[in-house]
C-alpha cells in the first residue's frame, strides 16, 4: 500500500485537476520562486517544475521541487532525458523520493543547439518511453535497468507529455500509446490554442484507448501582447497559434491585450472542461505576474478539493 | 564514405607557421571522393599555402604526395623513402583523422598536422551537399525503422518515435534537415510494417559504441 500524491487522489476520485509550471531561477535569488508559491497555495493541486527549459541553464528541479514542498506546494518533478544519463537519472529519481517528491514528468527535453550552451554534449541516453519504463520498473518492482534490486521501493505517479498539434497524428499517436504502455498515467500536453484541433485529437486518443489508461491534461497559456505570441510561435518547437487568437489580440487597444489573453484563457478552459475525457488543466505560464492564480478564481475552479494526507489507495 | 571538410586556411596558416619545409599528403580514398583531400586538393592547398607565405614574407617550401589509402600502414609507411631523402618540418595531412594518426604512429619523429577536419560517416545528397547517415553505434538495428537510422539522423537519437518539435516534416533543430521519423513512418507505412512502430524499443546498449571506450575488431581467422 503505497501513499498516492495529492494530484494522484484528485485525478482518482473525479475531480477536474489545477497544474501550473514554474520555471527555476538562472541563480540563487529565490525571490520569484516564494513570490509563485505565496500566489499559487491553496489554488492549485500541484506545481511542474521545469528542468532547464528550452536547454538554457536554471537551478535543478528537485531543489525547486523540495522548496515548493517545504512551502506547501506539492511539486510535480519534469525530468528530460537530454542532460541525464541513465546513472544520473535513477541516482536523481531516488533522491527526489527521499525528499518526498513524487510526481514525475518524463520527457526527452529540447535539443542543446536551441538553448543557452549550444557547445553542449548531448547525452539522450534514453528517450521518454525507455525513461518511463525505468521509472515505473523502479517503483512496481523495485529494480533499475540493469536488473539490480533497490532497497526501499518508493512511489512514483508518472506522467508524460504530448504535442497534440502536429502534422502525422498517427505517428504521434503510435508513439503516445507507447508512453502509456511504458507506464504513463497522466499526460500534460503542450499549450492548446485550438481547442476544436485539440478536441479532433482527444477522439483520436480516446479511439486507440488512451483516455481509458491514463488522465488527460491540457496544457493552456494566457497570451499577454501579441509580442509574445509572436516569439513562442517563431521560437518554441511545436507551439503553434492559430489567427483566430491573434486576431482577437488585435481586436483589442494594446492595453488590452494582457485582459484579452485571459479573457481567451477562461474561454478554453470551459471549452476544455466541457470535454468529457478531459481530466484537468494545465496552466503553463510560468515565472511570476504570469496571472495564474486569477485565471483559476475566474475560470471557476476554486475552492480546491482538500485531501488529507493520510489518503492512501 | 568519411566525409572530410579543409580547414580554414587561416588556421591551417597558423599551424604551420615557424615551418619552412611541408609535404602536405593526400589520399586516394573517401577524402578523394568528396572533393576535399584528393591529388587535386592537395596541389589546390600546396598553392595557396606557398602564395600566402610569399606574400607574408615568409616563403615556405612546399612538396606534395597523395597516399593510395592512409589508413592502411602499407601505404603510409612507403614515406620512409620520401623520408630518408628529405627533411620536412612538418606533414600536412588532408586524409580524415585516421590518416595523420597513422603517419604520426608510423614516424615517432614527424610532426603532423590534421589538414582537414572529419565531419561524419555519410554520402552525398547531392551535387555540393553531403549528409551524416551512421554514427558507428557498433549495433545495427536499422531494420527496424525502415531502413533509416534514428540513432544519428534524429537529432535526439530517439529509438521510439518523434518528438513534439518537428514542423513541416523538419527537424526542431533546423528546417533544412528531414525528420527521420517522419521518413521513418512513411516508408514503414508504404512497406506495411507500421506494427514496427509499435514496438517498445529498449534501452541502447552504448557500450558497443565509443562510449564503452575505443573500439577494436578482432578477427581471428585473419591474425597471423
Amino acid at each position: 500500500m503505497k501513499s498516492q500524491t495529492n494530484l494522484q487522489t484528485i485525478l482518482g476520485r473525479g475531480h477536474f485537476a489545477v497544474t501550473c509550471e514554474v520555471t527555476p531561477p538562472l541563480g540563487a535569488n529565490l525571490d520569484s520562486i516564494s513570490l509563485i508559491a505565496s500566489e499559487l497555495l491553496g489554488n492549485v493541486d500541484a506545481v511542474n517544475v521545469n528542468d532547464n527549459p528550452s536547454a538554457n541553464v536554471r537551478m535543478s528541479s528537485w531543489a525547486i521541487c523540495k522548496i515548493l514542498l517545504d512551502s506547501g506546494i506539492e511539486p510535480v518533478m519534469q525530468m528530460t532525458t537530454r542532460d541525464r544519463n541513465r546513472i544520473a537519472l535513477q541516482s536523481d529519481l531516488l533522491g527526489a523520493s527521499a525528499l518526498d517528491i513524487k510526481n514525475v514528468v518524463c520527457m526527452t527535453g529540447d535539443h542543446p543547439v536551441k538553448g543557452d550552451h549550444p557547445q553542449a554534449k548531448k547525452v539522450f541516453d534514453l528517450d521518454s518511453i525507455q525513461w518511463i519504463e525505468a521509472v515505473k520498473r523502479i517503483r512496481d518492482e523495485g529494480r533499475l535497468i540493469n536488473g539490480n534490486k533497490v532497497e526501499g521501493i518508493p512511489g512514483f505517479f508518472i506522467g508524460c507529455v504530448a504535442n497534440p498539434f502536429v502534422e502525422s497524428q498517427e505517428l504521434h499517436i503510435i508513439k503516445l500509446k507507447k508512453k502509456v504502455r511504458a507506464g504513463a498515467e497522466f499526460i500534460q500536453t503542450q499549450p492548446v490554442f485550438d481547442t476544436k484541433r485539440f478536441g479532433i485529437w482527444l477522439n483520436m486518443a480516446k479511439d486507440h484507448g488512451i483516455t481509458e489508461k491514463c488522465y488527460i491534461i491540457p496544457g493552456i497559456i494566457a497570451i499577454k501582447s501579441i509580442g509574445m505570441a509572436q516569439y513562442m510561435s517563431n521560437n518554441l518547437p511545436g507551439i503553434i497559434i492559430p489567427d483566430f487568437v491573434i486576431d482577437r489580440l488585435n481586436g483589442v487597444p494594446k492595453d488590452k491585450q494582457r485582459e484579452e489573453g485571459i479573457k481567451i484563457c477562461i474561454d478554453q478552459i470551459k471549452e476544455l472542461g466541457d470535454m468529457k475525457e478531459v481530466k484537468g488543466i494545465h496552466i503553463m505560464a510560468p515565472g511570476p505576474k504570469a496571472n495564474t492564480a486569477e485565471i483559476i478564481e475566474r475560470a471557476g475552479l476554486l475552492p480546491r478539493p482538500q485531501i488529507s494526507k493520510q489518503s492512501v489507495e | 564514405m568519411i566525409v572530410g571538410e579543409l580547414k580554414p586556411i587561416d588556421e591551417l596558416l597558423k599551424m604551420i607557421d615557424g615551418y619552412n619545409t611541408i609535404l602536405i599528403a593526400g589520399c586516394r580514398g573517401c577524402v578523394t571522393v568528396c572533393n576535399t583531400g584528393g591529388e587535386k586538393e592537395v596541389s589546390i592547398l600546396a598553392s595557396a599555402l606557398r602564395m600566402a607565405g610569399r606574400k607574408e614574407g615568409k616563403p615556405v617550401m612546399i612538396d606534395e604526395i597523395t597516399l593510395e589509402r592512409q589508413c592502411d600502414h602499407y601505404f603510409v609507411s612507403s614515406l620512409r623513402d620520401l623520408f630518408e631523402k628529405k627533411t620536412y618540418d612538418a606533414v600536412v595531412s588532408l586524409a580524415c583523422s585516421i590518416g595523420p594518426q597513422y603517419i604520426a604512429e608510423e614516424f615517432d619523429n614527424i610532426i603532423v598536422l590534421p589538414g582537414l577536419n572529419t565531419v561524419f560517416m555519410g554520402g552525398p545528397v547531392e551535387q555540393g551537399i553531403w549528409a551524416e547517415y551512421c554514427s558507428a553505434c557498433g549495433e545495427c538495428q536499422i531494420h527496424n525503422f525502415g531502413g533509416m537510422c534514428p540513432v544519428t539522423r534524429c537529432a535526439k537519437g530517439l529509438l521510439n518515435g518523434p518528438c513534439g518539435g518537428s514542423f513541416n516534416g523538419k527537424c526542431e533543430i533546423d528546417n533544412t534537415t528531414d525528420c527521420v521519423w517522419e521518413l521513418i513512418y512513411k516508408r514503414l507505412k508504404k512497406l506495411g510494417q507500421l506494427d514496427l512502430l509499435s514496438e517498445l524499443v529498449r534501452p541502447k546498449d552504448w557500450s558497443k559504441s565509443l562510449s564503452g571506450g575505443p573500439r577494436k575488431m578482432i578477427r581471428e581467422d585473419l591474425m597471423l
